[in-house]
């Protein structure tokens, strides 16, 4: 095998490989639906692995009795109509660069407008791949104030801390972030907390958990007794990952397993937890359609909070409604499948989208929208 | 967003790395992986390499897929 073939190769989206695959997932979901009496609800928390199921179509390949439900973990979709609101008032700060992944771009704010149609008006808006280009831009542009829009998860969070432990060391004044970041974990235990959801298995996030490693997640197990499988990004990964939720269920013995061990070893990325921590100190934190939910969050720690957009701005955060008729709350939570939003595909569409769910290329009525259910 | 992208080192000047995939190269911080060298494979997300990628149980898991699966797919 050449070295690259391993990680990155047609063997892993081995057609035969995962034919074989689905017919051991066929028997796997019918035991497991006698044991959890009627459907097998599984969840896969990662906006990621929402849009790697839809793009191989595997969704009507699965058995009858497997529903895979899509959950908060697109960065986008969770962040709270109060935070966006706070993004477009930065952005229309005078002399405020703004610079954001593009996923950013089209998110509506309480009043209808998006970072694009207030760039179309004159502000100042740049897509970056890396926070690093941001502050490289603030170096390069001392007269100008570059804030970067900070959202994701365990994933994004270091790198994001990575750059502002680099923009201190410059001493950099001109340049300061929103931190909209947002903890896996206390998702899951807000989603398992409601009965009503009846997940039976969460396909973990692969890249959040390159950072935070296993531990965090074992009290899935222990509170609720619900199978755990951190799987990564290729089909025969998704396959595998979803087979070994259900032969948990079978078995009856629920636990935190790795599929993804090549890229995630049991106590993740040391090096990247100890920046976050040192830049970012939990915090509550808002989250869409859900409310407001402890120590959830991230936000600058005290050494850091020089670098709070908002606070150096003086922007005051108002809460806000969600669209009207937007089902991307209740999607979120598991609760509905997005043709079961009045909008879906009739006043929200990708090219017109109401809600974040539609708007972020993870987002699950995206996915939903562009490969089928 | 959490899409993060494999890619080899082939160059590491301090703490940053030139890091090549499937071709392109692009320069990447290594500030979250310090003990990354050449050759290794890393995880790219944003920017920064967030984890060295496992060679051999990489080559374990298609291994263990093939096991399982082979009887099932002839």
């Amino acid at each position: 095998m050449k070295a690259a073939e391993r990680f990155s190769s047609p063997l892993w989206r081995d057609r035969a490989m995962a034919a074989a695959a689905l017919v051991e997932m066929e028997r796997l979901a019918e035991a497991a639906a006698a044991k959890t009496g009627g459907c097998v609800r599984l969840m896969e928390v990662c906006g990621t692995h929402t849009m790697a199921i839809a793009s191989a179509g595997m969704r009507r390949l699965f058995p009858k009795e497997l529903r895979m439900l899509s959950g908060p973990g697109c960065p986008v979709c969770v962040t709270s109509q109060g935070d966006i609101d706070l993004v477009l008032a930065l952005a229309e700060v005078p002399g405020v660069i703004i610079t954001t992944f593009g996923d950013m771009l089209k998110v509506k704010g309480s009043k209808g407008l998006d970072l694009n149609v207030l760039r179309a008006g004159g502000a100042d808006v740049r897509v970056v791949y890396s926070p690093l280009d941001a502050v490289e831009l603030a170096a390069a542009e001392p007269g100008r104030e570059v804030v970067f829009i900070g959202v994701g998860f365990e994933t994004t969070a270091p790198v994001i801390a990575a750059a502002l432990v680099r923009a201190r060391k410059r001493a950099l004044k001109n340049f300061s972030i929103t931190s909209f970041f947002k903890l896996v974990p206390p998702a899951l235990d807000l989603l398992l907390s409601d009965p009503s959801n009846r997940i039976s298995g969460f396909l973990l996030p692969g890249h959040v958990s390159a950072i935070i490693g296993l531990e965090p997640y074992r009290f899935v197990t222990r509170k609720y007794g619900v199978p755990c499988v951190v799987t990564g990004f290729e089909p025969l990964d998704i396959l595998a990952g979803i087979n070994m939720l259900l032969a948990q269920i079978v078995s009856g013995k629920p636990e935190v397993q790795d599929e993804y061990f090549r890229a995630v070893p049991e106590g993740g990325n040391p090096a990247a937890v100890k920046v976050m921590e040192e830049v970012f100190s939990r915090t509550d934190a808002a989250w869409r359609a859900i409310g407001v939910l402890k120590n959830s969050g991230l936000g600058l720690a005290r050494a850091y909070a020089g670098f709070d957009a908002v606070r150096r701005f003086k922007i005051k955060r108002v809460e806000a409604a969600e669209p009207k008729g937007c089902l991307c709350g209740q999607i979120l939570l598991g609760k509905n499948f997005p043709p079961d939003c009045p909008l879906f595909a009739k006043a929200c569409s990708p090219s017109s989208a109401v809600g974040p769910c539609m708007v972020s290329s993870e987002g699950a009525c995206a996915a939903w929208f562009k490969y089928g259910g | 967003m959490c899409v993060a992208v494999p890619g080899k080192i082939t160059a590491v000047t301090g703490s940053n790395a030139e890091v090549e995939f499937g071709g392109v190269k692009r320069s990447v911080s290594l500030d979250l992986v310090p003990a990354a060298k050449k050759n290794d494979y890393v995880l790219v997300h944003a920017g920064f390499a967030i984890q060295v990628l496992e060679a051999a149980e990489a080559e374990e898991t298609l291994k263990l897929f093939q096991e399982i699966y082979a009887n099932e797919s002839r």
